[in-house]
């Protein structure tokens, strides 16, 4: 007899908020299967890929780089996703962002101000809301599922970028190679913490999960966000329009992935490079869901998912494993997450069907 | 009979069922003989759901003995349920939207049936009791009435002896609920026991034979409806004195507040109903009711009045004299429209949301609950207790989930919500669907004493007499088409009947036939 899924009768709360933390455990424990496979003492791999990394407070400094850009992407992802808005694309509004940062701090090369930074981030902002705006038009125009467009236009981004580092934005003085010419001091943001990456964008981050937390919790924006999510029919009869926030959430997400984008070229690089981004806009779709579409959850789980890519680069180093290694260990974070989702709403069972069936309680 | 429990066809006797921190059943014991239309009647709460769902083996009881044809007998599931031969209707609907009747019904069979068999039975039992069905519709595009006749006809299907009815008329024409008693009836004859729950005690003591009251769990009376009132069933129900709604005196009535001319709608849904040339005006200090069967363009006509629907022209809907047929419905509660919405779970209310947020769903533009776009938490929290304190909705507080309270519960605070806004024009659907006898004339209460206070009302329903009580005028939707109103007092019941088959002219007057 094959099992089959039985809804529970309700959802505990306590379950919702625990299933993160079980689903990282389970990863924990499949992660030492697979090593053990793969040869290695799992104590040994495990210690480096999750401990090692920031045993140091480079390695804490780097973790916060990293998990920077993942946070602001995921608080706008969260966002729309509790509208059913689907915006798969902020990878690419993240490379428009970069693009467009990039190219102010291109044009105003040799301009010694403080407004350099200003004028990148706003440009950044633009350009990854504008990315964002297209299949928000397509959807409430022409009815176009946005998941596919906002997929679509990320490789238009990506291959924008690269026409514009082999051609156009090419740094003249730098051999061919496809990039462009480093940013001056003016067009970088101001490190923090000395012999670090780390920038003003850490603590830009956290005001940006505090608004994201506000305008849930308490704005008329959230609130309507969250009816549309839950149920369409109300928030129609509730004079809520959806169009409107189809466009909102994905010009906020698009946004904030643009800003993330400028913060990352101004950053941590420093200029543009063909690929600006190791997936950030992809993984901040798990990010998203492992903090439960919460703004702070979404920060927690940055931190986690950064971890894995700090860790994906020491195992590479010293266990000499494929940098693959990340992809396995978030994509099977992801998993376990769904995983344990299904189970919170669902119960296994095998065998004929049984008598306990949830039915709502009538008068 | 009830002495002799070896002849009964189902023997309850103290069934107990505790839920944490509620008694739904105490100690409560039932005897229903072949053949019996055998009435179970109680407030919201009372524990009557809890009991059918222990006989058709949804729960299971704590305590307590089940004796069917005189064998003790646990039900485990629904499915043994029907294997013994009980059937039931839900109250709520468990039908899957995507797919079509027979699939439905094919759904409710333990074994498997082809589909051809089955449509022609389908055919035979719907033309038998006179409950029209195409089983090749999909159920999401049929109206709230058809879809109950799809759990009627699924049920009999499978030929009960004992057949669990939850307010099954509540949906129904009188006509189509004549002939659903006489169905009833037949079944009766033929020996299958009926176990009836309805709020409607006219139609009670119209059917059963016999009617067992349920307070707080517990059974308080047991007696013979043809011999009592509904006005004394409903007493013992709630177990005090029945507060009956009070007509104000003749008022003239005032100005026109809501008016509609000529307004013609296609459906956006492919199955749904258009709107064809509705007029219709209602003033300050009256109440105008819409009667119809179901699926004849309401929910069409509540959406174009609410704005959730915009109309081609603007002036085809008038507030004050001012047009808003291209407004919206967030302009248009700025403008004093307040509306009761069809569906009270995912469109009136938000289930997973508290009570605090659902107060605020529909009532954002008022009471301060919002300022500079920020929700104001400890205005909203104060908006859903007065609805709770003002329209005793039984939760613990506001920040209870909207979900987990009952059917009549919720919309005691949907009607309370809508209310307490002052609006100038409430437009309700089915106020009291589904709600119980003490419930429901406060909910008609609440709207005599608002059209008073001088707000138009305009109540679509289907149940008659809620109609017949409450509102100074009638008109009836048939097809999209509204027949012209009609002073309720110069109207028959026979004649509303007639306008709901649509025997209307083009001037909305009704055609007059020879009794046949």
């Amino acid at each position: 007899m094959l099992p089959r899924l039985e809804p529970r009768s309700g959802v505990s709360a306590a379950m919702m908020l625990l299933t993160p933390a079980i689903a990282v455990g389970l990863t924990l424990i499949a992660g030492v299967i697979m090593f053990a496979a793969l040869g290695f003492d799992p104590g040994r791999a495990l210690y480096t890929f999750f401990v090692k990394p920031v045993s140091t407070l480079y390695g804490v400094s780097e973790l916060l780089v990293k998990a920077t850009p993942l946070a602001i992407i995921g608080i706008g992802l969260a966002l729309g996703f509790r509208a059913n808005v689907w915006n798969i694309g902020a990878e690419g509004q993240f490379t428009l962002g970069a693009i467009c940062g990039g190219g102010v701090a291109l044009a105003l090369h040799g301009v010694e101000s403080w407004l350099v930074l200003p004028a990148m981030a706003v440009a950044g902002i633009l350009g990854g809301l504008a990315w964002g705006a297209i299949p928000a038009l397509l959807r409430v125009r022409f009815n176009a599922n946005e998941i596919l467009t906002s997929l679509m236009l990320t490789y238009v981004a990506t291959l924008l970028l690269s026409y514009l580092v082999h051609g156009p934005w090419r740094d003249p003085d730098g051999l061919n190679f496809p990039e462009s010419r480093m940013f001056e001091d003016s067009a970088l943001l101001p490190v923090i913490l000395d012999e670090t990456r780390l920038s003003i964008a850490a603590p830009i981050t956290l005001l940006i999960v505090l608004a994201g937390w506000l305008v849930l919790s308490r704005a008329f924006l959230g609130f309507q966000i969250k009816v549309v999510g839950q149920s369409p029919a109300a928030a129609s009869y509730a004079g809520f329009s959806e169009k409107r926030l189809i466009w909102t959430t994905l010009c906020v997400s698009g946004a904030l992935a643009g800003l993330a984008g400028m913060f990352e070229v101004s950053g941590p690089i420093g200029q543009l490079h063909p690929v600006v981004s190791p997936g950030y806009g992809f993984t901040a779709i798990i990010v998203a869901f492992l903090g439960r579409l919460h703004p702070v959850g979404v920060l927690f789980a940055s931190l986690l998912i950064a971890l894995s890519y700090l860790g994906g680069e020491l195992a590479q180093i010293e266990l000499k494993l494929p940098l693959a290694l990340t992809g396995v260990f978030q994509g099977m974070l992801l998993f376990f997450l769904l995983g344990t989702d299904v189970l919170i709403r669902y119960r296994v069972r095998f065998g004929r069907r049984g008598a306990q069936i949830a039915l709502p309680q009538g008068g | 009979m009830a002495s002799d429990d070896a002849a009964a066809r189902l023997a309850l006797t103290d069934i107990c069922k505790t839920f944490p921190g509620v008694v739904a059943n105490d100690a409560v014991s039932l005897t229903l003989g072949p053949g019996e239309i055998h009435a179970l009647l109680g407030e919201n709460g009372a524990g009557k759901s809890t009991l059918v769902k222990i006989v058709y083996g949804v729960l299971r009881a704590d305590s307590g003995e089940m004796r069917w044809n005189g064998q003790p007998v646990q039900v485990a599931s629904p499915a043994q349920a029907r294997r013994l031969g009980i059937g039931m209707v839900f109250q709520h609907f468990s039908l899957f939207d995507s797919l079509t009747v027979a699939e439905n019904i094919a759904l409710g069979f333990d074994e498997k049936v082809p589909m051809r068999d089955l449509t022609a039975r389908i055919g035979e039992v719907s033309a038998h009791y006179g409950l029209a069905l195409d089983p090749g519709r999909h159920v999401h595009t049929l109206s709230v009435g058809e879809r109950q006749r799809v759990e009627i006809v699924r049920c009999l299907l499978q030929n009960p002896s004992l057949l669990i009815m939850d307010e099954p008329t509540s949906v129904l024409t009188p006509q189509e609920a004549d002939r659903l008693f006489e169905t009833l009836r037949q079944l009766a004859s033929e020996g299958v026991t009926v176990l009836y729950i309805s709020h409607k005690l006219e139609e009670i003591r119209a059917l059963c034979e016999a009617a067992t009251v349920l307070r707080g769990g517990k059974v308080v009376a047991t007696c013979d409806p043809r011999t009592e009132t509904a006005r004394s069933l409903a007493q013992m129900m709630i177990g005090g004195e029945l507060a009956t709604p009070v007509r104000s005196g003749a008022d003239e009535a005032g100005s026109e507040r809501l008016t509609v001319r000529s307004l013609s709608l296609e459906s956006e849904h492919p199955f749904g109903t258009p709107i064809r040339d509705v007029s219709l005006s209602v003033r300050a200090g009256e109440i105008l009711g819409i009667a119809g069967v179901a699926g004849n363009g309401q929910p069409e006509l509540l959406a174009a009045l609410s704005g959730e629907t915009l109309c081609p022209q603007a002036d085809s809907i008038l507030l004050d004299g001012q047009p808003v047929g291209r407004l919206g419905p967030r302009a248009r509660r700025a403008r004093g429209v307040c509306v009761v919405p069809e569906e009270r779970l995912g469109q009136g209310t938000v289930p997973e949301m508290t009570l605090s947020e659902n107060g605020f769903l529909s009532a954002y533009l008022r009471s301060g609950m919002l300022r500079q776009g920020l929700l104001q938490l400890r205005a909203m929290s104060r908006f859903a207790s007065d609805i709770i304190e003002a329209y005793s909705v039984m939760t613990p507080g506001p920040a209870t989930a909207a979900g987990s309270l009952s059917g009549g519960n919720l919309q005691k605070f949907i009607i309370g919500r809508e209310i307490l806004q002052n609006p100038d024009i409430l437009i309700a659907a089915h106020p009291t669907w589904g709600v119980d006898a003490g419930a429901a004339a406060a909910i008609q209460q609440a709207l005599l004493d608002l059209a008073k206070a001088g707000a138009a009302v305009l109540v679509i329903s289907q149940d008659l007499d809620e109609l017949f009580a409450i509102s100074d005028r009638l008109a009836v939707i048939c097809e999209g088409r509204l027949s012209a109103s009609r002073p309720t007092k110069d109207t028959t019941v026979e004649q509303a009947g007639l306008l709901m088959g649509g025997m209307f002219d083009e001037a909305g007057e009704i055609i007059e036939t020879h009794a046949a």
